[in-house]
């Protein structure tokens, strides 16, 4: 039995008074995608933001149970939270670039972790941006403004920018939901190449989606994780009633 | 006639009302401009800028009134930017929700609606009498420092909401510290409306009078503040000098409303002359944070 | 493995944090500072004057030799010209927001908004000259009795002055009331002046009225504009066409002459601008709640 990345056990989640999160229970497990579908509302996207404590920032959230990395409780007073957001890496529903260059986009994620010299600088932005399939399209443009980029492209830099720190687990929210279909298969394509090295969790509300990429899958709703298991059972024999209901389209 | 017709009609009268009434400021302000460039631009020349003031009102000039603008300016900017955007920045980035943040708040906005002469009385009683600083160049930047600051804090953090949450998140995302997302993504990004805040409220600083009046800033000066840098024959021939700080003063409209309120006609002239300086300035400066706000809102699409 | 261990840039963050902090808490000193040295000068006034005195005399002479402290005249100047600028800019300044608001394209109103902060940003000396020697002089040609010094032409130019004010506060609150209730007028058939002063106007009440009362703060502690062209004489009188002193050119007088510190002439500035201070504090926290309370509702 491998030692799950991620064990939460009893995670309770609140915005103001809102319930988001309700008794969550789940192991993930290293180099594989984890899927985690569901009606929108139904809490994913807050689950997958309480793992790097982006979360931290709005205001009026809060939580109770534990969140545990390799064994450490992420909550814990004495966590360095900069130190577990580099490790745990994430990309945004809708791409978010910095508003400068290409390059600058990387180079920002070195600086911010005291890395100065130059070609060490240089060879990351190339070998990231080749890990997320840009690199070709990108690289005679360098000092572009990422702005000026596709939305998938914008993605995909949003995906090299998150290697760049070497994180162990990268975490993905609805990540294709703001892109045609076209940019969605070459996320999906490099989702799939970076199984190799890393753990990914993906949050989206395509049932193909999670489907084709994933090696487990969880079922959100209202809140609660209904069903967690590997995706093609899942997918060909939930256990639970609502489970199947939500993924042959009764309701959603 | 039916209703609707009627309707029509009364609708587009109101329409002409509403330019008309928008417009009415302006034109206003047109016809000012108009009346002060008749009255004083035959007054502005070179020797109007490098002449004291004088009881001949031909003779009389604006050179200790500039100097002493420029030197308040100065000050006021050395103490009012460096508190007004951190404060703008702990506001809008670090503070959490608490009584205490909201009682500063509340506390600002208020600062901003006290009129300005409250302030020059707050500086006769503080700087000129307390600290003794007396009616000195550094009493009054004090002054005008603490009275633009709620400005500069407002603009700030308007500046600094105006950047989205996303950028804060991926700054987040790649492990940087609060600091860092600050003052290498938030920070560069708002850059361009904070600077528009500045310049708005150093435009303010520049047309106050009453602060300055109250804490005693002379309406006669007939020399200037000691120079910071200046020579001599001697060695070490190049000086430098922060004697001017405690020099008394004088302002541009501190300078104007002394000529209004004079008797002889003549003297109106000189204010109408200092009037198109001052309202050149204040035009200048408000006509670039316009230019500056469109750009950058052109620029920047997120 | 995720344990702190970069304790110098921790640090580094908390130092910088508490800096922040300080120049956010700075604010409070100077609100305490202008508390205070109200506090302590008035202080030795009230020792000398007693506050019912102060409230109820009908003279105000504290540079003659027969001295009356009663600070009704100065109030009476001061609401005179706040009331004559105040009605020339509330109606001007809202039919002016509400054409921005419900008549105007996006491109216009983004386009003057603008423009209009300028008439706000003209120093208010420059303002006084213009009230003093443009405007007084026109209104003689209609008001042969006027004095050349007066609440009247004082009054309109400080309401000129407090249009974009009232016209920009105004035009944000009309703006803010959402477009389902606009919809829902025209839907029946209403005209655009039907819906913007039968729906969207009630709607955006208390943030215009929030604009109004900062408008009537603003006015009470404007300084120049009636030191220069209001006159030297408190006066208990109505009459707009007289010269009257307001609290503000009371303190703008007093400080121009050479009254030693620590006087009881000297110490009536700081019970003129203790009063001055109350006042449009009062104003300003209400309109604040208003303000507040209204953004509350739309957003």
């Amino acid at each position: 039995m491998v030692n799950p990345t991620f064990r939460i056990t009893g995670l309770d989640a609140f915005y103001g008074n809102k319930h988001v999160l309700k008794n969550i229970n789940i192991d993930i497990l290293p180099n594989a995608v984890t899927a985690l579908i569901g009606p929108s509302g139904c809490g994913k996207s807050t689950f997958i933001r309480s793992l790097n404590r982006i979360n931290d920032l709005i205001l009026t959230f809060r939580r109770e149970g534990k969140v545990c990395y390799h064994n450490q409780d992420i909550y814990a007073k004495d966590v360095d939270v900069v130190e577990l957001r580099r490790r745990v890496g994430m990309v945004f529903q809708k791409p978010n670039p910095f508003p400068k260059s290409i390059y600058d986009n990387i180079a920002y994620c070195l600086k911010v972790h005291g890395i100065k010299d130059k070609d060490k600088i240089d060879a990351t932005v190339e070998s990231s941006l080749k890990k997320a399939a840009l690199w070709d399209e990108v690289k005679n443009s360098l000092r572009q403004n990422a702005l000026t980029l596709s939305g998938g492209q914008q993605q995909r830099l949003c995906i090299a920018r998150t290697l760049a720190v070497e994180p162990e687990v990268i975490l993905f929210d609805e990540p294709c939901s703001s892109l045609d279909p076209i940019s969605t298969a070459k996320i999906e394509e490099l989702i799939h190449q970076l199984k190799q090295s890393y753990t990914l969790i993906i949050v989206t509300h395509n049932m193909q989606q999670a489907a084709r990429v994933s090696d487990f899958a969880g079922f959100f709703l209202l809140g609660e994780l209904i069903e967690f298991d590997k995706t093609d059972k899942i997918f060909t024999a939930p256990k639970d009633k609502r489970t199947e209901d939500y993924i042959t389209g009764r309701f959603g | 006639m039916n209703k609707t017709k009627q309707n029509k009609i009364i609708d587009k009268c109101f329409g002409f009302l509403g330019i008309a009434a928008t417009l009415f400021g302006l034109i206003m302000l047109l016809v000012f401009i108009i009346d002060v460039l008749s009255d004083g631009l035959g007054r502005i020349n070179w020797s109007f800028f490098t002449s004291f003031p004088s009881r001949k009102p031909e003779q009389a000039g604006i050179l200790s009134a500039w100097v002493g603008s420029v030197w308040t300016m100065f000050i006021t900017a050395m103490i009012a930017l460096p508190l007004g955007i951190g404060a703008g920045i702990h506001l809008e980035e670090y503070a959490r929700k608490s009584r205490l943040t909201n009682f500063i708040e509340i506390n600002i906005a208020n600062l901003a609606g006290v009129p300005s002469v409250i302030y020059g009385l707050l500086g006769l009683g503080l700087f000129v009498r307390y600290l003794q600083l007396d009616r000195s160049v550094l009493a009054g930047g004090f002054t005008l420092a603490l009275l633009i600051l709620p400005v500069i804090i407002l603009s700030t953090r308007e500046a600094l909401r105006a950047v989205p949450f996303s950028m804060r998140e991926a700054s987040y995302a790649v492990g940087a510290t609060k600091w860092q997302t600050v003052r290498y993504q938030v920070l560069p990004a708002a850059f361009g409306n904070i600077l528009t805040g500045i310049i708005l409220a150093m435009s303010r600083a520049v047309g106050e009078t009453a602060p300055l009046i109250t804490i005693g800033a002379l309406t006669y000066i007939a020399f200037l503040p000691q120079s910071p840098i200046y020579f001599s024959s001697g060695f070490p021939y190049l000086h430098f000098s922060l004697k001017g700080l405690f020099d008394p003063f004088t302002v541009l409209p501190i300078q104007i409303f002394n000529w209004v309120s004079r008797p002889q006609k003549g003297f109106f002239t000189n204010a109408a002359a200092g009037i198109i300086v001052l309202l050149g300035l204040t035009l200048i400066m408000n006509t670039l944070a316009i230019i500056l706000r469109h750009h950058h809102q052109k620029k920047i699409r997120w | 493995m995720i344990k702190k261990k970069r304790k110098l840039l921790n640090l580094k963050e908390t130092v910088i944090e508490s800096l922040l902090f300080l120049c956010s808490f700075f604010s409070i000193f100077v609100t305490a500072g202008i508390v205070l040295v109200l506090l302590v000068e008035s202080w030795g006034f009230f020792k000398e004057v007693s506050i019912l005195n102060f409230l109820t005399d009908r003279q105000w002479t504290p540079l003659f030799i027969n001295k009356h402290f009663g600070i009704l005249p100065l109030l009476c100047g001061t609401f005179l010209t706040t009331f004559i600028a105040v009605l020339t800019a509330i109606p001007i300044g809202l039919i002016s927001a509400i054409y921005l608001s419900e008549y105007a394209s996006l491109r216009v109103r983004n386009t003057v908004k603008p423009f209009l902060e300028i008439l706000a940003a003209v120093p208010t000396v420059v303002y006084g000259y213009f009230a003093l020697l443009f405007i007084t002089p026109l209104l003689r040609q209609v008001i042969p009795g006027i004095s050349g010094f007066n609440a009247l032409s004082s009054g309109i130019v400080m309401g000129i002055m407090i249009i974009p004010l009232v016209a920009s506060l105004s035009e944000d609150a009309m703006h803010a009331v959402p477009m389902n209730l606009r919809e829902g007028a025209y839907a029946v058939g209403s005209s655009r002046m039907q819906s913007a002063l039968h729906v969207v106007f009630p709607a955006a009440l208390s943030g215009i009225t929030a604009a109004f009362i900062l408008a009537v703060s603003r006015a009470i502690g404007e300084t120049m504009i009636v030191a220069i062209a209001a006159g030297q004489q408190p006066k208990l009188t109505l009459n707009p066409l007289v010269p009257i002193e307001t609290i503000t050119a009371y303190i703008v007088q007093i400080s121009l002459g050479d009254t030693p510190h620590g006087t009881l002439e000297y110490r009536t500035i700081f019970a003129c601008g203790m009063t001055l201070f109350l006042l449009t504090f009062v104003l300003n926290i209400f309109s604040f709640k208003l303000k507040r309370r209204f953004q509350e509702v739309y957003e």
